[in-house]
């Protein structure tokens, strides 16, 4: 299977899902050529809306189709749409109202655009929200079924998406369920957690250091919140090192969440590996390098922190 | 319905917005007795809605963007029988579903969870826009303040309703109401950051406006008639109030924006909204026996 972006297997999905659930409706904000939802808007334009450059309004409109009993997608960059947090708070989460909040070009590995089109700061904000389960899938296999889930799933729900490709990842036969991790990779010596487009990088990682005789264990932390706290535990009880790699502010991301729990359960020795300070222009391997976020800075950061 | 029908349930809710807000402690009377009289001609002589089916689908829908006038819904909502009136004493209590800005998870009747301004507007087209998606023939009411209209969504949403849904599903089941008593929580709008030429701009977005005195029953069901009767577009109601109306010291003074009346205030502002003179008082009390238990309930309040 070839490397695919998360957003273009999402619009797949939506095409498929839409065929089957006519409550499925997509909202955008000017920019559905890339959360990928063109697609959907030209087979089905009934139930397609484009709000204009108006991220709040869209997102409100979206909470009273969701009271009509619709299924709407809102849909545009994390960083825009997340910006609208008050909207998304007061008119999604309080209101409970059943909208999949969609989330594209997660992170510095959008590259050239730079700092103002990078959703940096979503899973902090989305996290501060009681009743916003908070998904990222890996691979092309993991978003359909991910994208399925958020259809089934009664309540809002936000979904994070790459703009890159991604290699896949996910074993034969892979479920989503929310609060389940996929154990990628079996170790004793550390665990690595990564999320979206950071998983196969740090599955690449783990075979690096298996060469030089660290055994490294991978999850892939899809379901952001909740955490697969069972797993989590178990394994940083085994390996007693934890390292967490996101696209994504060390501040009240994966690694947060992570750190409060075992900081909470099982204080085990953590590394958070995650974009410090502002994102800039760059190609996205140079700024993943830059960053830290590649396979080889995993490596260099794991040897340092086992001090191998 | 008749106006003075009407009138009288009105003068009715703005007792009970008094009563509760005496009991709270806190709350907005002003925006709450400006906005009563629409409130009450929307529920008790426009809207398809059943209190013992609050969630029937085709059901009429109001949403009040302006969530801190509140107790104007709660007190509505009692009289049409939602929730038992003794309930209106638990406002802003801990565990009540009367919270201090509606939350539609506990109770229903309420639609949207409003309060932060700005955005009951944009459910409100979602609501229309879905209700013309499944053929329900429902119809949005929206509520909106004048000082609420100062937010941005709000213009993101007016620049959107006469054009989302286009060409088979136009937003003409929805009507917004602009509540303009010209006071919010620092000042009069003017002082703050003035409207005008409020009309023009809604006109200028492509809604169809529609102007009128928010305290006349006549006036409003006209007005709601001719909305209704618009096609292709929503329509916008520029509905003229007086902050705090009935009760003199209360209105136009934006110290009564957002303070609740102590229990002596409240029993004195009651009585200005029933008419009565201050030496026809305790003959009326004598007489009326349900304003009596809520004036001495009132001095109980006092006196604890």
């Amino acid at each position: 299977m070839p490397a695919k972006a998360s957003r273009a297997a999402f619009g797949e999905a939506l095409l498929e899902l839409g065929a089957a659930d006519t409550r499925i409706v997509t909202l955008d904000a000017d920019l559905s050529k890339s959360t990928m939802t063109a697609g959907f808007a030209k087979k089905f334009p009934e139930r397609a809306f484009n709000l204009g450059i108006a991220e709040a309004n869209m997102i409100g409109v979206g909470a009273g189709l969701a009271l009509s009993g619709r299924i709407p997608f809102v849909c545009s960059f994390a960083c825009f749409v997340v910006g609208r947090f008050e909207t998304i708070r007061m008119s999604v989460a309080y209101t409970n109202a059943n909208v999949k909040i969609v989330g594209t070009h997660a992170g510095i590995a959008i590259g050239e655009d730079g700092y103002s089109q990078m959703g940096l700061e979503d899973i902090a904000c989305i996290r501060a929200l009681p009743n916003v389960p908070i998904v990222q899938p890996a691979d092309e296999v993991e978003t359909r079924q991910a994208i399925a889930y958020a259809v089934a799933h009664d309540g809002p729900l936000y979904l994070r998406l790459t703009r890159q490709n991604l290699e896949p990842v996910s074993p034969a036969g892979y479920r989503f369920a929310l609060g389940r991790w996929a154990e990628l990779r079996r170790g004793h010596d550390v665990t690595l957690i990564g999320t979206g487009g950071t998983v196969f990088n740090c599955v690449e990682a783990a075979r690096r250091l298996e060469a030089d005789g660290v055994s490294a264990e991978v999850l892939n932390a899809a379901s952001i919140k909740p955490l697969h706290e069972e797993l989590l535990l178990r394994s940083a009880g085994k390996t007693g090192h934890v390292v967490t790699v996101e696209d994504h502010s060390p501040a009240g991301g994966l690694g947060g969440a992570v750190a409060e729990v075992l900081g909470e359960w099982l204080p085990t020795p953590l590394k958070r590996l995650a974009v410090r300070g502002f994102g800039e222009s760059g190609t996205p391997a140079a700024l993943y390098a830059k960053h830290g976020l590649d396979a080889s800075g995993i490596v260099a950061a794991v040897r340092k922190f086992l001090n191998r | 319905m008749e106006e003075t029908r009407l009138a009288a349930i009105a003068r009715e809710c703005r007792v009970q917005i008094i009563r509760m807000l005496a009991h709270a402690g806190s709350g907005h009377p002003g925006g709450s007795l400006s906005v009563i009289d629409v409130v009450v001609n929307l529920m008790f002589d426009r809207m398809r809605h059943d209190p013992r089916e609050p969630h029937r689908s085709d059901r009429d829908r109001l949403v009040l963007g302006k969530g801190h006038a509140v107790p104007a819904l709660y007190a509505a909502m009692a009289r049409a029988g939602y929730f038992a009136e003794s309930q209106l004493l638990t406002l802003r209590k801990l565990g009540s579903p009367l919270q201090g800005h509606p939350d539609r998870s506990v109770l229903p009747g309420i639609e949207a969870a409003t309060g932060s301004l700005g955005q009951g507007l944009s459910i409100s087209l979602g609501l229309a826009l879905g209700a013309k998606l499944s053929g329900s023939g429902a119809r949005v009411y929206c509520i909106v303040g004048d000082g609420e209209i100062q937010e941005g969504q709000v213009w993101e949403a007016a620049m959107a309703a006469p054009k989302l849904g286009q060409p088979a599903h136009p937003l003409d089941n929805l009507v917004v109401i602009l509540d303009y008593n010209k006071v919010q929580l620092d000042d009069f709008v003017k002082n703050i950051l003035d409207l005008e030429p409020v009309i023009a701009k809604w006109q200028a977005f492509g809604w169809p406006v529609i102007e009128i005195d928010g305290h006349d029953h006549g006036q409003i069901a006209k007005a709601l008639d001719q909305a209704e009767a618009t096609r292709g577009v929503p329509a916008f109601i520029v509905a003229h109030t007086v902050k705090g109306k009935g009760v003199s010291f209360m209105e136009n003074n934006p110290e009564w924006h957002g303070k609740a009346p102590k229990p002596a205030e409240a029993v004195t502002a009651i009585r200005h909204i029933l008419g009565i003179s201050e030496p026809a008082w305790d003959e009326y009390l004598a007489a009326e026996t349900s304003a009596r238990a809520i004036v001495d309930e009132l001095r109980a309040l006092d006196r604890k």
